[in-house]
């Protein structure tokens, strides 16, 4: 259980996603101008990683890890598939983003109004490739570690976007050298606040 | 049909400066800056980019009047997947401590934006050549500023360049001290940041009104 919250702290303020791999920038940027937006967006994304994190682990650990056929015949043990991975890993995605966003319509239309038009998006956000990329290449131990992952690291994301909406808001207001308008001073401001995220360094449960 | 006319010379110059991937059209930045810490890394993820783009912008832009526009974007990224996992295994097998250093990063042109933003963007509406060209004009314009940006924390961060050390011996005797900031992954984000101020400094059509 420790092992699970230390994962979960780890990933939102250590590994943070934006802070310290740069992953999904993309939507980051793009979608950071306001608050209301950015935390429909981190929401869907915390959606969809808790979904396909775990449903792509289950894959590999039983499809494409070498010897991992074995529960169909003894035959398959010398099978090993993990070349393919980033061919599965992409079609879960695309599929379940698909697949979530027909459910969310169907049963919640309230919700889908208001994450619709990022599902689509989050089939090609870094972030939700990425998370599994990781889990693949951190080896996590079984299927709590791997929730926890896919948890923390969707809220780290989300914490990222909508802090730097709430100071992108703020902006508005300020003068800005003309040149570093917009993006370019966007990036310096994340630059800033991954110096403030490096002060979480070092915390352990 | 000649292969270069003056409007293909276009798509390869243009992404280099006015129409820059990373620093105007704000794509692919997810894997740009992780791989700059060093030199090496970066010109071989600037070149699997280019390599990635160049390929999937031709097989896309041969296939495009066949692709049904609802599932055009599973397609694309099957193509995509594809191309990323020859690259990948070429690495591995070519240059595996590099291979290692990019870690995930690899993986993650799939998911790149410049690739995706140029599929959708010039692969779906034109000719199978000129979206080649596109494809490479905008590896070379992603790959340049990857370089840029790997060669400045390089140098001041460890004092070296492609591994072999510059600064020499007596400089770190006198006291000057490698500067540990530009390891972290923070001042990526910040040169970038200057960078685009720089070249919206001399193109000041680039700057953005609101």
């Amino acid at each position: 259980m420790q092992e699970i919250i230390n994962i979960f702290i780890r990933s939102v303020f250590i590994d943070n996603m934006i802070f310290a791999f740069f992953i999904g920038m993309c939507s980051y940027l793009a979608v950071s101008k306001t608050v209301k937006t950015s935390i429909g967006l981190g929401v869907a994304v915390i959606f969809v990683q808790i979904i396909t994190v775990p449903i792509n682990y289950l894959l590999l650990e039983h499809v494409m890890k070498p010897g991992a056929l074995v529960w169909i015949s003894d035959s398959f043990k010398d099978v090993d598939l993990s070349f393919l991975s980033f061919m599965v890993y992409i079609a879960t995605i695309a599929a379940m983003t698909q697949l979530v966003e027909m459910i969310i319509e169907k049963f919640s239309p309230a919700l889908y109004n208001s994450l619709g038009i990022f599902l689509p998006l989050i089939a090609v956000n870094c972030a939700i490739l990425a998370g599994s990329l990781f889990m693949e290449q951190r080896e996590y131990k079984n299927i709590g570690e791997v929730l926890s992952w896919g948890l923390g690291s969707g809220v780290g994301w989300m914490l990222a976007i909508v802090s730097l909406a709430a100071v992108r808001e703020k902006l508005k207001y300020n003068k800005i050298p003309a040149p570093l308008r917009g993006i370019g001073i966007t990036f310096i401001i994340t630059g800033l606040m991954g110096i403030a995220f490096m002060s979480f360094l070092g915390i352990k449960v | 049909m000649s292969i270069f006319t003056s409007k293909n010379f276009k798509l390869l110059s243009n992404p280099l400066n006015l129409e820059n991937p990373v620093t105007v059209q704000i794509l692919g930045i997810c894997s740009a800056l992780a791989v700059t810490t060093k030199l090496k890394p970066a010109i071989v993820m600037g070149l699997s980019v280019m390599v990635v783009t160049a390929f999937s912008n031709l097989v896309i832009s041969a296939m495009r009047n066949t692709i049904p526009p609802r599932i055009r974007i599973i397609v694309q990224l099957v193509v995509v997947a594809s191309m990323v996992i020859l690259v990948d295994q070429l690495l591995r097998a070519f240059v595996y401590d590099v291979s290692k250093q990019l870690s995930v990063y690899v993986g993650l042109i799939i998911t790149n934006c410049i690739i995706m933003g140029r599929l959708e963007a010039f692969a779906m509406g034109n000719k199978p050549w000129p979206s080649f060209i596109d494809g490479i004009g905008n590896g070379i314009g992603y790959a340049l500023i990857l370089i840029v940006v790997a060669f400045i924390r390089e140098l001041f961060g460890s004092g070296a360049i492609l591994g072999y050390q510059v600064v020499p011996q007596s400089f770190y005797d006198a006291g000057y001290i490698n500067n540990g900031m530009m390891i972290m992954p923070t001042m990526a984000l910040v040169l970038v940041g200057v960078i685009i101020w720089i070249q919206r400094s001399f193109n000041k059509e680039l700057i953005e009104k609101d």
